[in-house]
């Protein structure tokens, strides 16, 4: 049987054009939000539509119109059918004291993967240079690090001049966005079922535990806290933290003890994943400020005492936030009583 | 629920309704992203030119400022673009595409942020290798990034509908003549030849000349098999014109 598809086209297309009107403006605006009666309305139109669709799937084969049908209706559907949390307005601060901070500890167990990972590397690092101090060149592929400590520390210490005048904003911005980049890989590379999230952790690793070593190695070690430490203090947990995020990502594809399919698993881990790839980023912003405005300055200019003090104080307040914004005192204190 | 078809994917709604969503090939997604590279390279050159002035100002300011509003629009375009505009960006706009939940679910904002972030996967080594394996190997036409973050880019048509004045513009048609004919003619026809018969006439000045005569003439045959009109009522109607009629009868009965 063939549909009378111009009285069809006839008396339905007002109800389709109102609801593509309707769809349209919640579309438009991401904060719009319906009343009571615009709802009805809406869900009416979309039951309505769904009628209409069946109907013209059974009696005629018109593919243009029924395409146009069955768009409309998957735009109603997702508007309908969505029970995720549909956040319109968001709160920075709610997000920076509470959310951040909570999801990172709730993904713990990552990180701390993701730091022993790097220690492992450090700790090669250390060694190899230690034991092979002709490979230096190998280890540290980096011709600003191949320089003897001692001859960097007289040189720089010898310098009364600013040694970043007129570069530190340059400086400064080319850091946050190359640390940033990295960490968007290495968190990237978590879909090599975290293979790579791991060599990325690892390498870092290894440079950081052969420079460590060098400077150490040939007595520079005041030198070498005051001039990682205040910069280092944020950016080393900000890698550590994509690490994290990587080896989250890697988990969710591996699915230990988990039996959920992986679309799922995938579709829960995001907003965690992606709430750690903001907190690291603000970290490497402020991180990049400190190595540009205040690690390269060095004694007689800005004595060594102050920057390692300015250091450990930051890592204590970066250990304090991570570890206890957020946490529910009610709750905690509860939990203490009954147990 | 879902199920997949060739470059479609159909769900099925609790209400029991199922719709498709027709996937997008890599062509025109390859085509959707030299259109935002284009976008992006403007708005690059743009800013390099605002901050070649700033230069004039502060050498280091300017430094900075190409730096991040380098990183900001290679990283950051996609995801806004995404956000603000449901799924599209201006290359995706233009050629009809749109980025959906694989369910069928709104998206969100972190799906956005992830499909474009694991970006940098997808283009290892280089133009887009990766991401272009993985799209042409994967059932859904998925890229790694869609895959982690559960879409689906989807292409959706523009929809005409069917302008049913070019098929009899106020003609006479002798084949309603006959009502109980036509009223088994319209029990008869399928909807698959229908829709043959209306593309057919709708489209026929876009056929070439001797694609138009076959298969007019192989439409006429085979509906003047299924239901002979009296030889008087066809006389002298060509092929086109028969198919016409019938095309008229089924999709315009009159009340």
């Amino acid at each position: 049987m063939i549909l009378n598809l111009p009285r069809f086209l006839e008396t339905r297309r007002p109800q389709w054009l109102e609801l593509e009107a309707m769809l349209n403006r919640l579309e438009r605006d991401i904060t719009c939000s319906l009343d009571l009666q615009e709802l009805r309305r809406f869900h009416n139109l979309y039951t309505q539509t769904c009628s209409d669709l069946s109907q013209l799937s059974v009696f005629s084969s018109e593919i243009e119109l029924r395409q146009h049908l069955e768009s409309l209706i998957a735009r109603c559907y997702g508007e309908i059918h969505e029970t995720r949390r549909h956040q319109t307005r968001f709160s920075f601060v709610e997000w920076f004291l509470r959310t951040f901070p909570r999801t990172f500890r709730r993904q713990a167990p990552c990180f701390l993967l993701s730091c022993a990972m790097m220690l492992t590397g450090a700790c090669l690092g250390a060694v190899s240079l230690r034991l092979l101090p002709n490979a230096k060149e190998i280890i540290m592929p980096f011709p600003h690090l191949l320089v003897s400590p001692s001859d960097r520390v007289a040189h720089e210490e010898k310098n009364l001049k600013d040694p970043m005048q007129g570069s530190q904003a340059g400086f400064s911005a080319m850091l946050m966005t190359h640390n940033t980049r990295v960490s968007i890989l290495t968190f990237a590379s978590g879909l090599t079922y975290g293979v790579g999230t791991l060599i990325l952790l690892f390498y870092n690793g290894v440079i950081l535990g052969a420079v460590c070593m060098d400077y150490i190695g040939d007595g520079q070690s005041r030198f070498l806290i005051a001039w990682l430490l205040p910069h280092g203090s944020v950016e080393i947990p900000a890698i550590l933290i994509a690490g994290q995020a990587g080896l989250i990502l890697a988990g969710a594809l591996v699915g230990w003890g988990d039996n959920t399919p992986i679309r799922h698993r995938l579709r829960r881990i995001g907003s965690d994943v992606i709430t750690l790839l903001g907190g690291l980023t603000l970290l490497l912003i402020w991180a990049g400020l400190i190595e540009s405005f205040l690690s390269q300055y060095h004694e007689p200019y800005l004595p060594y005492s102050m920057k390692i003090i300015f250091g450990l104080t930051q890592l204590m307040l970066l250990l304090a936030y991570l570890s206890l914004c957020g946490r529910d005192l009610k709750k905690t204190k509860v939990s203490r009583r009954n147990s | 629920m879902s199920a997949l078809g060739a470059n479609s994917i159909t769900l099925q709604t609790p209400e029991g309704i199922r719709f498709r969503l027709i996937l997008a090939g890599p062509l025109v997604r390859m085509l959707a992203w030299l259109v935002d590279l284009s976008v992006i390279v403007a708005a690059l050159t743009t800013l390099g030119t605002l901050s070649t002035l700033l230069g004039y100002v502060s050498q280091d300011l300017a430094l900075a400022m190409g730096i991040l509003s380098y990183f900001v629009i290679s990283v950051g375009y996609g995801i806004v673009m995404e956000w603000l505009w449901r799924g599209q960006t201006l290359g995706k706009r233009l050629f009809r595409l749109r980025v959906v939940d694989e369910q069928g679910l709104a998206l969100s904002l972190h799906q956005i942020t992830m499909r474009n972030l694991l970006r940098v996967i997808d283009l290892l080594p280089g133009l887009y290798l990766v991401g272009g394996l993985s799209l042409v190997l994967s059932r859904r036409c998925q890229r790694l990034g869609d895959y982690a973050a559960a879409t689906l880019v989807t292409f959706q048509p523009r929809i005409l509908a069917p302008d049913f004045q070019l098929i009899m513009p106020d003609k006479y048609n002798s084949l309603r003549d006959h009502p109980h004919l036509c009223a088994r003619l319209i029990r008869k026809i399928s909807p698959e030849q229908a829709q043959i018969g209306l593309q057919t006439i709708l489209r026929r000045e876009e056929l070439d000349p001797t694609a138009r005569l076959e298969l007019c003439q192989r439409l006429a045959s085979d509906f003047k098999s299924m239901v002979p009109f009296p030889p008087e009522t066809t006389w002298g109607l060509s092929d086109e014109h028969y198919v016409r009629n019938v095309v008229d009868i089924l999709f315009q009965p009159k009340s």
